[in-house]
This record gives structure tokens, C-alpha cells and sequence, in this order.
């Protein structure tokens, strides 16, 4: 661990002076920096703005505000996910409270001279409602993020996440300066119970209880551990918080160490997550050279150290004693508990974990107090939860909603309905360990305990929308290989049980599945479910049973009319081109990667359905609209009319 | 070492230097991380990173200097999918095929990409070993969908058309 003792900084004074050097920042362009906006150019705009700024001379950067005190100016930072990711690359602007969206370099020019420097909102860049022409700026009036209620996201999108004197501007580092100071160990664990804030990785363990079980163990040496594998796919907001605002996290692992007794920190981070880890490891190191991290931080005589762990793609290293273990550089296998973590963990010593999210919203709980945090969300689930929303909604992204949001709320409104305007089918929530959730459920709650109530969890937070053309079945087959490629093979029911019930389901996809299979799946499924040795195992049927429970037609049409009524399993699809809409184009015969499609220019081609490999990419190039695809039923007869 | 001291070398000591110098990077590796059992991770990672795979020679090696067991260094490398005991090719491509990448049709995505790359069932890297491609369960670019990864770099909201582009723009620049 590094303990060169460095220049000590001195809270108070460095909060003033960063705080008064920001009120002569007139205007903050912040750039959204996050994964889903560099890819949509971000990083070319943020270059375009910063020299159309400069070009102006009324650029001011942090550094150029403190340097004197008669400096003033407009200045533009890159951010972490302002979590509209659908409509990047994007930007806000303060304190006007201006959001633009797919933005692009070449409209840099314009955005400096209408809108910094006159004022005026440049409706093109706005956004606008489906089925509406009405450009809305403002930010808390696009009903994406007018919904929401950010306690965890507070920094992400606004502050620098590479500069830690904008953390600190933004009450950075108070809460760790107030828990060393100003309370005693037992009171930062007490004030994090009465805050009510329960663990955001899945279980949902109330967070404060386990450090109250870690400081009660006597021993030397104590762990504190960030679990940042971050694994389930459709989940991505733990990757935001550490792109976006790596140095909450980091101030909560502080306090969380001097409230156990802990003097070194582990972060556990998914290798699949670079630009987390490179932001975390720039975080680190300004909050050494601060005297935030390493021996007597603050004066206090608390050491407290963190190194990172990269994980190397095992998504049962979400487990809390799995990821000990890998840690300790073996195999990701999780062991039985009890002894849970808090009393025997890292090398056997007594060891908290926290998930990412949980840990963000540490300081605020520690600053406000617990009464502020617990006034948000209802019932033994307070504060807010952060959800990626992904899948056939309009609006993906990242969400944050006090707990309690309802699931129309969240798909409708903030998400803006299905694309398309298709019809809503369901949403998968909390990954391959949830469940999935129907029309029905659309006035259900999202919290821990009306979520448990109906079989599903929040686990994580991914909700993954689904449309009328989403099959069920090919879910179910989807998650069942996701879990049964990632058990670790540990315990039997587990390993073997996941095993037969991918089988199963591949064969009813495949269209070979009778009854006896599906009371056969529903069997194993309680048994895997019952047995299994982790959560891993124990959750790993949610899927399949939420959906047999919610969708049993559909299995139905698989099993017994052997077809497919969303239209997607390959085995009951077949393509064929509408004669009478078919403009012998020759368009769709050129692209067939299995050059199955043939005819003469100027009359109707036709799909020869032996070799046909099924992709769908015809029907996307044909621009007349005239090859569709069967569910199974309709196609035979619609094949044998085609020839 | 000069090249004219190795030209007038024996053969022996050619080869034996040959394999000092395999040894010497990993040597550095295991130096930089220390021997805890706990690098070993981080040291098979740098190691994959510097061969592209994991040499058997060179686990059996690690182990031997970490003083662990080399089937413990083998249970590790087979356990943890970034792992490869096969060499994998200079442009690692990873498609996507998380729940939301999959609900947005990423099996089209793969299918095309396969194609491009002549790739048979089950085969993952291209005989000129230009490309390896895998799927991988998320790369957290939900919003993105459907989205891969090439060279640790993201591109999202693929289709068959794009992927063409990336590809062939690689195929011309490896060709020059």
C-alpha cells in the first residue's frame, strides 16, 4: 500500500476556495463523456466547443478561476453519463439548465454564439416527444429526466470526474472530513442503519448491519471491499458511477474503513470496464496526493489505503465469497456460508462488501443524515435506485428513481414507450437472477418488497423491455445458457440442473418439446432452485419460471402447435416475398448471404426455403416492404403458393 | 545481445538464449506484481497481454517461480473466460450478446460478422490470425445495442452494413 504522506489539504479552506472560484463561473458547458456518447462522437465535440469557447476569449477553466479572483468566464468539462444514452452525444448547459442531444461538432459554432453567448435555445438540438414537433430544452421538463430523483447520479453528468478539486467544489470529501471528525465509529454505522440504506448489488442486505457485524469481530486486520463486477448483462449504471464519479465511491470506502476498523480497501472491477478502471486509478492518486488516502488522513490518525483488483470474466465473482476468492487469486468459486464475509473474508479476516451504488450514496447519507435519506422511497425500501433501461423502449439509458417508482411510470414515461409503437409484452428485471414481469405488473411498485412479493427482484437494476416480438421461450433458453456457461461447477444441482434445463429448452426452441418436458423443466427448475449451493444457482430458474408462470401459451405454441407466435425462433420461421408487392428489384437476391433468393428482373423473385439460413437480412434491404416472415403456421401455406 | 553475437554463437546457446528472453518479460512481470499468490490474476493477464495467450510452457514456468502448483495456475487460466490457451489473433473483436444486445437482435450482428471473417461453427480465429472473434455476456453499452467491442474499443447500434465497414477498413490497412 502507498503511505507517502503528502501535502495535507485542508478541508474548509480548499472547499471555499473551490466553491467561490465556481461562482465566477458563468457558464458550464458539460459534455457527456460517457461510454454510450463517446462512441457517438463526444470526445470530437467536447475538442470543437473547448476552441470555438477559446476562440471567443471567454474561456475559463478551474485553474484560471483560481489564479485570480477577478477571473471570470465560461467553461466546458467532460463528464460522466448524463444517462440519456439514446439520444447522444450530449450535452447540458448551467445554470440555464439546458440539455441538447445528438449534438455534433459541426454545430459547436452555433452553440457558442446563440446560446452562450445570446442566450437564445436553438430548438434543432432540443429535444422532442414522439408524435410532437414541440422542442423542449430544459431539462427538468423532458420527461426523461423530469421523473427522476438523483442521489447516487448527483455528480455524474455535472462534474469533471478526472479533476478531484470539482468533487471537492461539489461537497466532495465533506462527509469523510465530518465521520473523522465529528463521529464516533459507532455513530457513521448507526446513522447508515437508521438510513435505512439496503445493499444495491441484489440481496438488498441492509448495508449498515454488515459493517455493524465487521466492527464488532476483534482482529488487526480488517478488509473493506467494493464489488464492482458488475455482471449481469442489461446492467450498467456501477460502470457509470465509476466513469462518472469515481471519487464518491472512493470517499465511502474511507468512511465505511473507519467505521469497521478497516485499513485497506480492495476494488473489485470487471476487466471488461477499461475506462472505469483508468478514471479509478486517476482518482486514487489525486486522493493520495491530497492526504485523503494513506496514513493519518485529515489529521485524523485513521490510514486507510485502496488498490484495484481487475476480474477476468466470471460473472459468479459477483458472489460475495467468489469474489474473495478471486481476489486472493483463485478460482472464482463461492464456499458455504456461514461464516459469512463480515466475520471470516479476505484471508480469513473479517471482511465488508459493498456493491458500487450503495457506497455512492454513502456521503450523502453521512452528510444529510439518515432522517434526509429515509424520507425518500417507501417503506423498508428507502432512497432512490438506479435502473438501465434498455431493450425495445424508446428512451434507453440511465435512470434514477426514488424507490417506489411505479413500472409505468418507468417504461412510459421516463422511457417514452416502446419503439415503434409496438405493444408492450413484458420487462426482465434483475437480470438472468430476476424474473420477468407482465402488463399486469405495469402498476407494481419497484421496490424490494413488492418486487420479492411476485417472484422477481431488483437485483441489480437492469430492466430490459420487451415487445410483441420478443419471444418468451428464446428468453428463457437465453438466460438458462447465459447461467449454465457461467456455473462454476462447483455443487451438483447447480452444474447439472442448469445443464438439463438449457437442454430442454433448446429442444422446445428447436421445436421437438413435449408436455412431459415442460412439467420435466418446471421440476428441475424447483430443485436447482432449492439445492443450489449460491445465489448463483438459487436464482438462476427465476427466469424460467416467471415465464412459464406469465407466458404458458406461448410455450404452449411451441410444444403443441409447434409454432413460434412472436415470430423469432429460427425453427418455425420462414421467409417469403409477396408477389404482388415484389418489384423484381433484385436488391434482396444480391445481399442473401446464402444466395437463396432468386428471379428475373422485373418479376417476382422468390426464396428457395431449403437454403434459406433464415437471417432476416432480406427483409430489412427490400424496399418495397414485400418479404415478411411466418410464425410457423402461416408460412407453410404461404411457401407452397411461392413455390 | 548483438544479432553478431548470436549469429556466431552455437546453436545450443542460440536456443538457450532464445528462451532466456521468452523468460525475461515474464520474469519482469512477476517482478513488477510480486510473488503472493494473490497476482496471479493480474500476472496471466499482462502475461496474455504480452503473448496474446497463455504459452503452457510459460504457466508451468509461473507457477515454478511463484512456488504454487502448476495445476493451480491452469485451474485459474481455464476458469476465467478472459483467459486463452489458444493463440488468439492480432484484433480481438467481442460482439455483445447481453439480454439487451440479444433482444435487439445481435445473433444478426454475429451472423454477419462470421461471414465476413469466413469463420466456420466454432471456429473463432482467422487462419491469417488478423482476427479473433468471441461473444462475450455485456460489455455494459446497453443503450448502445446491439454493440460490440474491437480492441477495447466500442462501437454500438451495429448493422451488417457497418460491420462491413470496420472490417474491410482493417482488412486494407493490415494489407499495406
Amino acid at each position: 500500500m502507498s503511505s507517502t504522506s503528502s501535502t495535507k489539504v485542508d478541508m474548509n479552506r480548499a472547499h471555499k476556495d473551490y466553491c467561490q472560484a465556481l461562482k465566477r463561473e458563468k457558464i458550464r458547458v458539460a459534455v457527456c463523456a460517457g461510454l454510450g456518447c463517446i462512441v457517438n462522437g463526444a470526445l470530437e465535440l467536447y475538442d470543437a466547443l473547448e476552441a470555438e469557447i477559446k476562440a471567443k476569449g471567454i474561456y475559463a477553466d478551474l485553474c484560471y478561476l483560481l489564479e485570480d479572483e477577478s477571473n471570470s468566464g465560461c467553461s466546458v468539462v467532460k463528464t460522466g453519463c448524463q444517462g440519456f444514452c439514446e439520444a447522444g452525444a450530449l450535452m447540458r448547459i448551467e445554470p440555464a439548465g439546458l440539455v441538447y442531444i445528438h449534438v455534433k461538432p459541426e454545430d459547436a459554432a452555433e452553440i457558442v454564439e446563440r446560446t452562450l453567448l445570446k442566450g437564445e435555445i436553438i430548438e434543432r438540438l432540443a429535444y422532442k416527444a414522439p408524435h410532437s414537433d414541440k422542442a423542449v430544452a430544459e431539462r427538468n421538463e423532458i420527461p426523461f429526466y423530469s421523473g427522476q430523483k438523483q442521489i447516487v447520479l448527483r455528480n455524474c453528468g455535472i462534474i469533471d470526474p478526472s479533476d478531484i478539486r470539482d468533487y471537492i467544489a461539489h461537497d466532495g470529501y465533506l462527509a469523510l472530513q465530518k465521520a473523522l471528525k465529528e463521529m464516533s465509529r459507532d455513530e457513521v454505522i448507526s446513522t447508515v442503519i437508521d438510513s435505512g440504506l439496503r445493499g444495491r448489488g441484489g440481496a438488498g442486505f441492509p448495508a449498515g448491519r454488515k459493517w455493524a457485524f465487521a466492527k464488532a469481530e476483534e482482529s488487526d486486520t480488517k478488509y473493506m471491499v467494493c464489488n464492482a463486477d458488475e455482471g449481469d448483462p442489461g446492467a450498467f449504471m456501477d460502470r457509470s458511477v465509476l466513469e462518472g464519479d469515481p471519487h464518491s465511491v472512493i470517499e465511502a470506502m474511507a468512511i465505511a474503513g473507519y467505521a469497521i476498523g478497516a485499513n485497506h480497501g480492495y476494488i473489485y472491477v470487471r476487466a471488461e470496464y477499461p475506462l472505469a478502471v483508468a478514471r479509478l486509478k486517476h482518482a486514487l492518486k489525486e486522493a493520495r496526493d491530497n492526504g485523503l488516502l494513506g496514513n493519518d488522513i485529515l489529521g485524523s490518525g485513521f490510514d486507510f489505503d485502496i488498490k484495484i483488483k481487475e476480474g477476468a470474466g466470471a460473472f459468479v465473482c459477483g458472489e460475495e465469497s467468489a469474489l474473495l476468492a478471486s481476489i486472493e487469486g483463485k478460482r472464482g468459486m463461492p464456499r458455504p456460508k456461514p461464516p459469512f464475509p463480515a466475520q471470516k473474508g479476505l484471508w480469513g479476516y473479517p471482511t465488508v462488501i459493498n456493491n458500487v451504488e450503495t457506497l455512492a450514496s454513502v456521503p450523502l447519507v453521512i452528510l444529510r443524515g439518515a432522517e434526509w435519506f429515509s424520507s425518500c422511497g417507501v417503506g423498508r425500501s428507502t432512497g432512490t435506485k438506479t435502473f438501465a433501461l434498455s431493450g425495445k423502449v424508446r428512451n434507453t439509458g440511465l435512470v434514477e428513481v426514488p424507490m417506489g417508482t411505479t413500472l409505468r411510470d418507468m417504461i412510459f414515461k421516463i422511457g417514452g414507450g416502446i419503439r415503434g409503437d409496438k405493444r408492450f409484452k413484458a420487462v426482465q428485471i434483475g437480470g438472468p437472477s430476476g424474473g420477468c414481469l407482465t402488463e399486469e405488473h405495469l402498476d407494481l411498485t419497484l421496490d424490494y418488497d413488492s418486487l420479492a412479493k411476485v417472484g422477481a427482484i431488483i437485483g441489480s437494476g437492469g430492466l430490459v423491455v420487451m415487445d410483441e416480438d420478443t419471444c418468451m421461450v428464446e428468453m428463457a433458453r437465453f438466460f438458462m445458457h447465459f447461467t449454465q456457461s457461467e456455473s462454476c461447477g462447483k455443487c451438483v444441482p447447480c452444474r447439472e440442473g442448469t445443464k438439463r434445463m438449457l437442454e430442454i429448452l433448446e429442444k422446445i426452441v428447436a421445436g421437438k418439446g413435449t408436455m412431459e418436458d415442460l412439467e420435466l423443466l418446471d421440476e428441475v427448475a424447483q430443485m436447482v432452485k432449492d439445492a443450489s449451493l449460491c445465489g448463483l444457482g438459487k436464482t438462476a430458474p427465476n427466469p424460467v419460471l416467471t415465464m412459464i408462470k406469465y407466458f404458458r401459451d406461448e410455450y404452449l405454441a411451441h410444444v403443441v402447435d409447434k409454432r413460434c407466435p412472436a415470430g423469432q425462433c429460427q425453427a418455425f420461421k420462414s421467409y417469403y416475398i409477396d408477389p404482388e408487392l415484389c418489384k423484381g428489384c433484385g436488391k434482396c437476391s444480391r445481399g442473401c448471404p446464402a444466395k437463396a433468393i432468386s428471379g428475373k428482373p422485373r418479376e417476382a423473385y422468390s426464396i428457395d426455403t431449403e437454403a434459406c439460413l433464415k437471417c432476416g437480412a432480406c427483409v430489412e434491404m427490400c424496399p418495397f416492404g414485400a418479404i415478411s416472415k411466418g410464425d410457423g403456421t402461416k408460412s407453410k401455406e404461404d411457401n407452397g403458393r411461392d413455390g | 545481445m548483438s544479432t553478431v553475437m548470436d549469429a556466431e554463437a552455437p546453436a545450443e546457446a542460440r536456443v538457450l538464449n532464445g528462451t532466456l528472453h521468452k523468460f525475461q518479460r515474464v520474469n519482469e512481470i512477476i517482478d513488477r506484481h510480486g510473488k503472493a499468490p494473490s497476482n496471479l490474476i493480474a500476472i496471466l493477464q499482462e502475461v496474455q497481454k504480452e503473448y496474446r495467450y497463455l504459452p503452457e510452457e510459460i504457466m508451468t514456468y509461473i507457477a515454478t517461480v511463484m512456488e504454487i502448483h502448476p495445476s493451480s495456475v491452469y485451474g485459474v487460466a481455464t476458469f476465467y473466460a478472459q483467459f486463452s490457451l489458444e493463440p488468439k489473433g492480432k484484433h480481438i473483436i467481442k460482439v455483445c450478446d447481453g439480454t439487451a444486445c440479444h433482444v435487439r437482435n445481435s445473433q444478426w450482428i454475429i451472423d454477419s460478422l462470421r461471414e465476413h471473417l469466413h469463420l466456420k461453427q466454432g471456429e473463432h480465429t482467422t487462419r491469417d490470425m488478423i482476427f479473433t472473434f468471441e461473444t462475450v455476456a455485456c460489455i455494459g453499452a446497453c443503450a448502445l445495442a446491439p454493440a460490440m467491442m474491437l480492441d477495447g474499443e466500442i462501437y454500438g447500434q451495429l448493422t451488417p452494413d457497418k460491420i462491413k465497414e470496420i472490417i474491410d477498413k482493417i482488412v486494407a490497412e493490415e494489407g499495406e
